[in-house]
C-alpha cells in the first residue's frame, strides 16, 4: 500500500538535510511568505507563564513523596494565531512534558496557561472537556495512539460524539472528509488501524486531531516514529494544513532539520527549562546559547570538504537527572564554556534580539560565544 | 488487503468453537428438556436393578439405588449449567467492575479495592459456606450466587493489570485530550482491550464452578440429594471408581464436556473480538 497523499499535499524531499551554512536553503515559496510576514499585532493564541510540572517520586508503604522529578520547571512563552512554535531538546529535557502539560493531560504544579484569554490551569472539569474541542494533539507513536478494537470511522467520529457535533450523517460526511483531507481512501473507513502503515496511520492520528476544527494543536514528535521516507510527507501535510486551515501549532521535535522546515520561531529547552527562543532564522543563523549551538553542530554537513574542516561541538556525557537538577546554570555540567559563576548563578533570561524579533536566551556569556562550530 | 471479516465470519471460520456451540447448545437443550427426554424419573428408585451397567434400557447404567444414571445426567446438568453459567456470569462482572475501577482510578480506590480482594481471597470458602448452609437451603441459585462471590478475585486481579498497562496506551491519553469523559474512556477503550482476559476468567469460572459445587455436594452442603448434580454424581462414584466405573464415566465426561467447550468457545471468542487477529488468520 502506498503512503502517497491524494489530497491536497505535494510532498517534496526538501528539509531533510538543510545545510547549515547560513545560506537559504531551498524550500517551497509557501514557507518561505509564510515567515517573512510580520508577526499580527492579535493577542496571543497561547499564553504560557512560569509553567512548572513536578512529578512526585514516592516511596515505601505509606507512599511518602520523597522527592520530585522537575520535569518542567519555570517555562514561558507566548504562540500567537496562525504560528508555529517549534520547540526541540534531547529526551528527557520535559518538552513533551510541557506540551501535556499545556493541554491538561498533566495538572501543572504551578504557573499559568491562557488559552484564548482563558486560564486553562484552573479550570473545571466540564468546561475544560468542552475546551478540548479547539485544542488538540498528535502523538509521536501512531501504533499506540489508535485503539485497536474501533475502525478508522469510529476512531475519526469520536471527537464529534464526544463533542455532539453534527447529526450522525453529517459525521460519516466529516469522517470521510478528513480521510480524504489527509491523503487516505474514504473508503477505507471501516477498516482497522493494524491494515495501515506507519505514516497512514499517522495520517489518520492527524484527521482525528482535525475533526473538531481546532484552533490549536500540540504535535508530540509526529514524526519521530516514522521512516525517513515517510517523515517529509507528514510533515508537509501538517505544514499545508495549517495554511489551509489557518492553524497554530507547539511543534515538539529533537530532529532539528523537521523544525527549521515548519517552524516560525523556535524554543530551546534543557533539563525543564527554556535555554532561547528567537525567530527561526535567528536561532538557525546565530545560536546564542552553547545548548543550542551543541544542538545544530550535530546536524551533518552534506558537503564532505566543510564537514571534514568544521569542529563540532560534541558534548560530553547525558542530561542530568531532573530529579537533582545542577545549581546555577543547568547546562554548566556539560558547557564546555562554562565558568565558576555558571556554577553558583542562575542566569538570567534576556533579550539580545531586535524590537520586532526578540531572540531570548539564558547564558551569561552569551553575548561572546562563538558561533564557529555551527558553520 | 483481505475482505472485510466480521465477528461472526471468524467466529464461524473458528471450527473448535463451532463445535464447542453444538456440543454444549445439545447439552443445554437435552438438559433443559430432561423432563420430556429422560426416560425415568430421576429419583425413581428401582432395587431389583442396581449398579448395572450400560444396556439397552439403561443407556448409562443405574446407581447402586437403581437409578437411570442417563436420566440423573440429564437432571444433573440443570442444576451443574445453571450454577457453572450463572456464577461465573456473577464473577466476572463484579471481577471486571472492581478490577476496572481499581485500576483507573489507582491510588486510594485502588488500595481499598485491591485490599477488598485480598480479604476476598482470605475467606476460606468451606468454614463460609458451613455457617451459611447452617441458615439456609442451598438452592441451584443461591449456590451460583455465593459461589460467584467467592471467585471474582481473580478477574479482578487479572483486569486490574491489564487496566494498568491499557491506561498508559496513547490512545488512551488521545481519547481523554479530545475531551472523551472517564465512563466513555471505561466503555468504549479499556474495557474492550482487556476483553480478552476476561474471557479467560470467565471461561475457566465456569469449570471451576461446576467443581466447585461438586465438592460443595460431596460435604452435604451443596444441592441436597436426591436432586442429582454432575459433581454430587461424581462423589457418590468415587468408592466404586474401580468395579464400577460407568458411574464415574458419565457425569465425568459430561463435566469435561462442557469445561472444554466453554474453554474452545471462549478461545473462540477472544479471536472475534480481536481485530487484529481477525485478518491475519
Amino acid at each position: 500500500m502506498s503512503d502517497q497523499p491524494k489530497g491536497g499535499g505535494s510532498p517534496t524531499a526538501t528539509g531533510k538535510t538543510p545545510t547549515a551554512t547560513g545560506k537559504t536553503p531551498a524550500r517551497p515559496d509557501d514557507i518561505d511568505a509564510r515567515s517573512e510576514g510580520s508577526p499580527e499585532p492579535a493577542p496571543p493564541l497561547l499564553e504560557v507563564h512560569d509553567l512548572v510540572k513536578h512529578f512526585p517520586v514516592r516511596r515505601g508503604f505509606l507512599q511518602r513523596q520523597v522527592g520530585a522529578i522537575r520535569a518542567v520547571d519555570g517555562v514561558s512563552f507566548d504562540i500567537h494565531p496562525g504560528e508555529t512554535l517549534g520547540l526541540v531538546g534531547e529526551s528527557g529535557s520535559g518538552k513533551s512534558t510541557t506540551g501535556r502539560t499545556i493541554l491538561r493531560l498533566h495538572e501543572a504544579t504551578a504557573g499559568s496557561v491562557r488559552f484564548r484569554g482563558q486560564e486553562l490551569t484552573t479550570l473545571d472539569r466540564e468546561p475544560l472537556r468542552r475546551e478540548r474541542r479547539h485544542m488538540q494533539m498528535i502523538f509521536q507513536d501512531p501504533y499506540a495512539s489508535l485503539n485497536p478494537r474501533h475502525t478508522v470511522g469510529t476512531i475519526l467520529r469520536e471527537p464529534l460524539d464526544v463533542h455532539g457535533v453534527g447529526d450522525p450523517s453529517e459525521r460519516r460526511a466529516r469522517v470521510h472528509q478528513l480521510l480524504d483531507r489527509v491523503g487516505l481512501d474514504p473508503a477505507w473507513d471501516r477498516r482497522y488501524p493494524h491494515e495501515f502503515s506507519g505514516g497512514q496511520r499517522q495520517r489518520i492520528g492527524i484527521a482525528r486531531a482535525l475533526a473538531t476544527r481546532p484552533a490549536f494543536i500540540v504535535a508530540d514528535e509526529p514524526i519521530a516514529a516514522l521512516d525517513v521516507s515517510i517523515q517529509a510527507q507528514i510533515v508537509n501535510l501538517l505544514s499545508d494544513l495549517k495554511d489551509e486551515l489557518g492553524l497554530t501549532y507547539l511543534f515538539i521535535a529533537h530532529d532539528l532539520s523537521m523544525v527549521r522546515h515548519i517552524s516560525d520561531r523556535v524554543a530551546v529547552m534543557y533539563l525543564g527549562r527554556l535555554v532561547e527562543l528567537g525567530t527561526r532564522d535567528a536561532v538557525f543563523a546565530q545560536p546564542l546559547h552553547p545548548y543550542t549551538q551543541a544542538l545544530m553542530s550535530a546536524i551533518p554537513v552534506p558537503d564532505p570538504k566543510l564537514e571534514a574542516e568544521r569542529r563540532p561541538l560534541i558534548l560530553q556525557g547525558d542530561i542530568p537527572s531532573p530529579a537533582a537538577p545542577p545549581s546555577g546554570c543547568r547546562f554548566h555540567t556539560r558547557c564546555p564554556f562554562a565558568e565558576a559563576r555558571c556554577r553558583t548563578d542562575e542566569p538570567e533570561w534576556r533579550d539580545l534580539g531586535t524590537a520586532d524579533a526578540p531572540h531570548l536566551v539564558a547564558c551569561h556569556f552569551a553575548e561572546g560565544l562563538s558561533n564557529e562550530h555551527t558553520m | 488487503m483481505s475482505e472485510r471479516s466480521g465477528f461472526w465470519a471468524e467466529l464461524s471460520r473458528h471450527r473448535l468453537a463451532l463445535a464447542s456451540v453444538v456440543v454444549l447448545g445439545v447439552l443445554s437443550a437435552a438438559c433443559l428438556g430432561a423432563p420430556l427426554l429422560a426416560p425415568y424419573a430421576f429419583d425413581a428408585i428401582d432395587l431389583s436393578s442396581i449398579q448395572q451397567a450400560p444396556s439397552e434400557d439403561h443407556l448409562m447404567g443405574t446407581d447402586d439405588l437403581g437409578r437411570d444414571l442417563f436420566t440423573r445426567v440429564l437432571y444433573g446438568g440443570r442444576v451443574s449449567l445453571l450454577i457453572g453459567v450463572l456464577s461465573a456470569v456473577l464473577a466476572t462482572v463484579l471481577g471486571s467492575a472492581v478490577g476496572v475501577v481499581a485500576g483507573f482510578y489507582g491510588r486510594a480506590v485502588d488500595n481499598v479495592l485491591m485490599r477488598m480482594t485480598d480479604v476476598a481471597y482470605a475467606i476460606p470458602t468451606l468454614p463460609l459456606l458451613i455457617v451459611l448452609a447452617s441458615y439456609t437451603e442451598a438452592t441451584a441459585v443461591s449456590m451460583a450466587v455465593v459461589v460467584g462471590l467467592l471467585s471474582w478475585m481473580t478477574t479482578a486481579r487479572v483486569v486490574r493489570g491489564e487496566v494498568l498497562s491499557l491506561k498508559e496506551m496513547a490512545f488512551v491519553e488521545a481519547a481523554r485530550s479530545l475531551g472523551a469523559s472517564s465512563g466513555r474512556i471505561i466503555w468504549r477503550h479499556l474495557l474492550p482491550n482487556a476483553l480478552g482476559p476476561i474471557v479467560v476468567g470467565a471461561t475457566l469460572a465456569v469449570g471451576n464452578a461446576i467443581i466447585l459445587e461438586s465438592s460443595l455436594s460431596f460435604l452435604g452442603l451443596g444441592v441436597q440429594p436426591p436432586t442429582p448434580t454432575w459433581g454430587n454424581m461424581l462423589m457418590d462414584a468415587q468408592a466404586t471408581m474401580a468395579t464400577k466405573p460407568w458411574l464415574t464415566i458419565f457425569p465425568g465426561l459430561a463435566i469435561l464436556l462442557t469445561v472444554l467447550a466453554v474453554n474452545f468457545i471462549g478461545d473462540g471468542l477472544q479471536d472475534a473480538l480481536d481485530p487484529s487477529a481477525r485478518s491475519s488468520r
